[in-house]
C-alpha cells in the first residue's frame, strides 16, 4: 500500500506492506541510504532517525506507524542548527573509523543537545549507550559532543 | 595468499609486493568517466589537471584504517602540492597497475611508505622537466613549491596545471634515482589529517557497499544451515515466492566444504536458500516462510564445551608433538626458587564489523560487475571466476568502503553469492546478510588452551617456561589463525624453554582477527609473566624490562625481535602512567602493565582499573607506549587506530564470546554478543616513541596488550588472576 511520509521536510510516497520497518522504506524504497542497518532488534542504533525530533530506531518502527510525523535522517542534518554543528565537530575531530555507525552516532548526539545544552558525562553516557561504535571511536565521539556543545573536551 | 600466510611471510611479502609495485606503478592508467576529464595522466597514481586539481588513486580497499587518507598524502608530500588541491580516487581492483590491493596485516604503511613517495617524486620531477624544457634550462636549476615549479635565478614560475600537458612528452625517470624529501620540510606527511572523506562520512552519503545502487537492481538474502556446511534437505520454495515483491526463490548447491577454507583465499560456495525480491525487507519476509530442513553434517556434534573437556585432558597428558626444546626445563623447574603452574583458555569470537556482509554484482553477456565492501579484491575476483566457471578478466570488482573490515572481508564467500545469485536473478543483485547470519557464519577467532609452568630462580630471573599448547588443528597443522610461532615470547629469552603442543580437529570455520595469533597470545604469555613477577615479589613493569634481557636484539630477521625498542616504550609507558607511584590507589583498584611485538610494532600499556565488591570492572584509563619507527604518517588517523585497538581489545576481554552446541553457533546478534559502549570506554593517552626505524602499521599491534594490561591490573587490584576469557563478575566477586 501506498504511504507518504514527511522526510526531510519533503513529502515522499513508497508503496509497501505497512509491517515494513522504516529503516527499509527510506533506504530501498525512498533511496535514502544514510541511515544504516546494524542489527535490525535496536541493539546498535546505526538506524537512528529523529521522529518529530525524538531519536528513534528506525528498524523497529513500522511505516504504518510513522503517520504524518516527521522525520529527519541525517541527510537533513545540514539544515538543522544543532545538527550542523554536530557535524562540524565530528570533522574538526576527524572522529570516524569506518565511519558507519557515525550517521547514528550523530542523530543521537543531535537530539541529546537539542534536549540538553550541555550535557555532562553521565548525560553523554546515557544518551549515547544505545550506539554502538565497532571501530571504537568512543573517545572522539564524547569529545566532539563536548566541542559542539561548547564544553572542554577532556 | 591467506591472512594467516601474511603473517607468516611479512618480510617475503614486503620484498616481493615493493618490487613489484615499483616496475608496475608508472603504467598510465587513464581512467573512464574520471571527474577530472582533460587531466594528464603522469602515471598510474596521480594526474593534473589544466587548473591544477590533483588527483591521486587510493590503491587500497579503505575499512576505516584510513588508508584512502594516508597513502595518497606520502604521494602528495613528495609530488610537492597543497592537500587542500588533492582529491582522492578509489581504485578498483587492478593488480596489473596497482600490485597487490589488500587490507591486512598492518602492512600498508611499510609497504609503500618508500614506494609511493617515489611514485610522488617522479611525478614532480616530469613536471620539472617540462619546465625545463620550456625554459630551456637544466631541470636542476628548478626547484617547486607546492603546485608552482620555479626557476629562481630567472624568476620564472609555471604551475602544476599549466605544465601537465606537456609531461607526456618527458619521458619517466627512474623511481631509485629520485631523491626524496627531508623529512623535516614535510607538509603533509606527519599532520593530523582528517580522512578524505569525513564530509561524506558525517552527511550519510552513500559511500558503503551496503549504500550501492544500480539501475533494476532487486535484493537477496541468502540462508545457510545453522551448522556450517550443511546442504539444504527441503525448502519451501513456493511459499517464499508467494510474498509480495518476492521474484525468485531457489536453491544453490554449492560446495559444503568451502565452509572450512572460509578465512582462505580459496572457499567457494556454501549451500543454501537464495531469495531475491523487489526490496530486501520482501526478501526477508519470503525466507522466513522457507520452512528450512538441512541434511546431516559431520560436525553436527561439536561443542564448545566438550572440546573443553578435550583440552584439559589432553593438558594433563603427554604432547603430540614439541615445537621448540631449549636448555633442561625439567631440570630448571627443579632448581627454581618458585614454580607456578596455570591453566590459561580464550574463547571463539567473532568480528562483527557493523556493516553485515553484502556486495553487489551484475551479470550481463558473461560479464560479471561487482560492487564489494571487501578487504583483498583479487582472491574474491578468482573465487568467482572459479565458482562461475568464466574469465577472471571478464570481472572487474569496485571496491567500495568498508563498514568496518578487522580482517573479516579478507574472504570472499559473499562476493560468491552475490555472483551466482545474480547470474540466476537475471538482474543486478544487492545480497545483504542479517545480522544473524553474519555472526552465525563467520570465521571465528579460534579458542585456545594453554597450560603453563614455570619457575624463578632466588634472585627473582626466569629459568624455566613451559608451554603446553592445545589448539585446534590436524597432525602438525593447525587450523587457520589457531597457530603459535616457535619464537612467540618468551622463547629465547628463557633459557630452558619448552614448548608443547596438541591439536585438536575442528569443523568450525576459522581465520585472522585483528591481530590474528597475537590477540590471544598475548593475554596468556603476558598474564603468566606478570603471575612469575609477582611470585618472584618483583615490580611486574621492572620485571618485564629484566626478562628482556642485555642485547639489543634478539635472532635473525624476519624473526627478530628488538629488546631494546620494547625496553623503551615499558620506561616510557611506566613514566606516564604514574607507574611507580601505583602503591597509592585506593582499596578495589590497580594497575596492570603488558607488551607486545605484533605487526612490526613495539607497543607497552598500563591499565587501571577498579573492581566493586560485586565483581564489576571499569576501566579508568589505559596508558600506551608505541614505538613505529620514525615517522607517524597520519597522526589523527594513527591515534584514532592505537585507541580503538585498545577499546577493541577491552571489549574483547570483557564481553566477547562464541559457543557452539550441536554443531550451531549460539549467539546470534549484539544482545547475546555484546560489544563495549560509549559508557565503558576509559580515556586512551598515547605516546609515539620516535625511533630511528622505517615506519611500519598501526591497524593491529595496539590490540593484543591491551588485554593482559586489563587482567594483570585486575590482579593488582583484587588479588584474583583471570586465566579465561571474557572476564567474568562472577570470578571477581569479593
Ligand atoms: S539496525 Fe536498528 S538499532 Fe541496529
Ligand atoms: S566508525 Fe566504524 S563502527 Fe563506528
Amino acid at each position: 500500500m501506498a504511504y507518504t511520509l514527511n522526510v526531510n521536510g519533503k513529502a515522499l510516497s513508497a508503496d509497501v506492506d505497512g509491517d515494513t520497518p522504516l529503516l527499509w522504506t527510506l533506504r530501498d524504497s525512498l533511496g535514502i541510504l544514510g541511515p544504516k542497518y546494524g542489527c535490525g532488534v535496536a541493539a546498535c542504533g546505526a538506524c537512528t532517525v529523529h521522529i518529530d525530533g525524538q531519536p528513534v530506531r528506525s528498524c523497529q518502527v513500522p511505516t504504518e506507524a510513522v503517520g504524518g510525523a516527521k522525520i529527519t535522517t541525517i541527510e537533513g542534518m545540514a539544515a538543522h542548527p544543532v545538527g550542523q554543528k554536530v557535524q562540524a565537530a565530528w570533522m574538526d575531530l576527524d572522529v570516524a573509523q569506518c565511519g558507519y555507525c557515525q550517521p547514528g552516532q550523530i542523530m543521537s548526539a543531535t537530539a541529546l543537545l537539542a534536549a540538553n545544552p550541555k550535557p555532562t558525562d553521565a548525560d553523554i553516557d546515557a544518551a549515547m549507550a544505545g550506539n554502538l561504535c565497532r571501530c571504537a571511536t568512543y573517545t572522539r565521539i564524547r569529545a566532539a559532543i563536548k566541542r559542539a556543545s561548547g564544553q572542554k573536551e577532556a | 595468499m591467506t591472512y594467516h600466510q601474511i603473517g607468516a611471510n611479512r618480510r617475503q611479502v614486503l620484498a616481493s609486493v615493493s618490487a613489484a609495485g615499483l616496475t608496475l606503478s608508472f603504467a598510465v592508467a587513464p581512467k573512464a568517466g574520471a571527474a577530472d576529464a582533460g587531466a594528464t595522466p603522469l602515471n598510474a597514481y596521480v594526474r593534473v589537471a589544466p587548473d591544477g586539481a590533483v588527483t591521486i588513486v587510493a590503491k587500497n580497499p579503505e575499512i576505516g584504517q584510513g588508508i584512502k587518507t594516508s597513502l595518497p598524502m606520502m604521494i602528495a608530500e613528495e609530488l610537492d602540492v597543497d592537500w587542500a588541491n588533492v582529491r582522492i580516487e578509489q581504485a578498483d581492483n587492478d593488480p596489473k597497475l596497482y600490485g597487490r590491493q589488500f587490507a591486512g596485516g598492518s602492512m600498508a604503511t611499510p609497504l609503500h611508505w618508500d614506494e609511493l613517495r617515489r611514485v610522488g617524486a617522479v611525478a614532480r620531477l616530469m613536471l620539472i622537466q617540462a619546465a625545463a624544457q620550456a625554459w630551456n634550462c637544466a631541470p636542476g636549476e628548478c626547484s617547486t613549491t607546492p603546485g608552482v615549479v620555479l626557476h629562481k635565478a630567472s624568476g620564472r614560475s609555471r604551475t602544476y596545471g599549466s605544465l601537465a600537458l606537456a609531461c607526456a612528452d618527458v619521458p619517466t625517470p627512474d623511481p631509485k634515482s629520485v631523491t626524496l624529501k627531508d623529512p623535516k620540510s614535510y607538509r603533509i606527511v606527519g599532520k593530523a589529517t582528517p580522512q578524505y572523506d569525513v564530509a561524506g562520512i558525517v552527511t550519510g552519503a552513500p559511500l558503503f557497499g551496503i549504500d550501492v545502487t544500480r539501475p533494476g537492481m532487486v535484493y537477496a538474502t541468502y540462508a545457510k544451515a545453522p551448522v556450517p556446511g550443511a546442504r539444504v534437505a527441503s525448502a519451501d520454495l513456493e511459499a517464499a515466492k508467494s510474498v509480495k515483491g518476492v521474484r525468485k526463490a531457489f536453491v544453490v548447491e554449492g560446495d559444503p566444504d568451502a565452509v572450512l577454507v572460509r578465512g582462505m583465499v580459496g572457499g567457494g560456495l556454501t549451500p543454501g536458500v537464495a531469495v531475491v525480491a523487489d526490496t530486501w525487507w520482501a526478501a526477508r519476509k519470503g525466507r522466513d516462510k522457507l520452512n528450512l530442513a538441512w541434511a546431516d553434517h559431520p560436525t553436527s556434534k561439536q561443542s564448545t564445551a566438550a572440546f573443553a573437556e578435550q583440552a584439559k585432558a589432553l593438558g594433563a597428558g603427554k604432547p603430540q608433538r614439541t615445537a621448540r626444546n631449549d636448555g633442561d626445563v625439567e631440570a630448571a623447574l627443579k632448581g627454581a626458587a618458585k614454580t607456578v603452574k596455570a591453566a590459561y583458555a580464550y574463547p571463539f569470537i567473532s568480528h562483527s564489523p557493523l556493516e553485515p556482509m553484502n556486495c553487489t554484482a551484475e551479470y550481463k553477456d558473461g560479464k560479471l560487475e561487482i560492487w564489494a565492501p571487501t578487504q583483498n579484491p583479487e582472491p574474491g575476483r578468482q573465487l568467482c571466476a572459479k565458482t562461475l566457471g568464466i574469465k577472471p578478466e571478464d570481472i572487474t570488482v569496485h571496491m567500495t568502503r568498508c563498514g568496518g573490515g578487522f580482517g573479516r572481508r579478507l574472504g570472499n564467500e559473499y562476493m560468491v553469492e552475490a555472483a551466482w545469485i545474480a547470474r540466476e536473478a537475471g538482474a543486478p543483485v544487492k545480497l545483504l546478510w542479517t545480522r544473524e547470519d553474519d555472526m552465525q557464519h563467520d570465521f571465528y577467532r579460534p579458542g585456545g588452551f594453554h597450560f603453563f609452568e614455570g619457575g624463578v630462580d632466588g634472585s627473582g630471573k626466569v629459568v624455566a617456561w613451559r608451554d603446553h599448547f592445545v589448539s585446534y588443528g590436524e597432525g602438525s597443522g593447525f587450523a587457520p589463525s589457531a597457530g603459535m610461532s616457535p619464537n612467540e615470547f618468551p622463547a629465547r629469552f628463557v633459557a630452558n624453554y619448552r614448548q608443547d603442543v596438541s591439536v585438536m580437529p575442528l569443523g568450525v570455520p576459522t581465520g585472522p582477527l585483528r591481530a590474528p595469533g597475537s590477540n590471544a597470545l598475548a593475554f596468556v604469555h603476558q598474564s603468566f609473566i606478570d603471575e612469575l613477577a609477582h611470585a618472584a615479589g618483583a615490580d611486574p613493569l621492572a620485571f618485564q624490562i629484566a626478562l628482556l634481557g642485555d642485547s639489543d636484539t634478539v635472532g635473525d630477521p624476519p624473526s627478530q625481535y628488538n629488546a631494546a625498542r620494547m625496553k623503551g616504550v615499558l620506561k616510557a609507558v611506566g613514566e606516564m602512567s604514574g607507574w611507580a607511584k601505583r602503591g597509592k590507589l585506593p582499596k578495589g583498584e590497580g594497575m596492570g602493565v603488558a607488551c607486545y611485538f605484533s605487526h612490526m610494532g613495539y607497543f607497552a600499556e598500563v591499565c587501571h582499573v577498579a573492581v566493586s565488591p560485586a565483581g564489576d570492572v571499569k576501566v579508568k584509563k589505559v596508558w600506551v607506549a608505541a614505538d613505529v619507527g620514525r615517522q607517524i604518517v597520519n597522526p589523527s588517523g594513527a591515534m584514532n587506530q592505537v585507541q580503538g585497538s585498545v577499546l577493541d581489545g577491552l571489549s574483547e576481554a570483557l564481553h566477547q564470546e562464541i559457543t557452539f552446541a550441536d554443531g550451531k553457533i549460539e549467539q546470534s546478534n549484539f544482545p547475546d554478543y555484546p560489544l563495549m559502549r560509549i559508557n565503558e570506554a576509559p580515556p586512551v593517552e598515547v605516546k609515539f616513541v620516535m625511533t630511528d626505524y622505517s615506519p611500519t602499521g598501526l591497524g593491529e599491534p595496539a590490540l593484543p596488550p591491551a588485554i593482559p594490561a586489563l587482567t594483570n591490573a585486575i590482579f593488582a587490584a583484587t588479588g584474583k588472576r583471570v586465566r579465561s576469557l571474557p572476564v567474568r563478575p562472577e570470578m571477581l566477586k569479593a
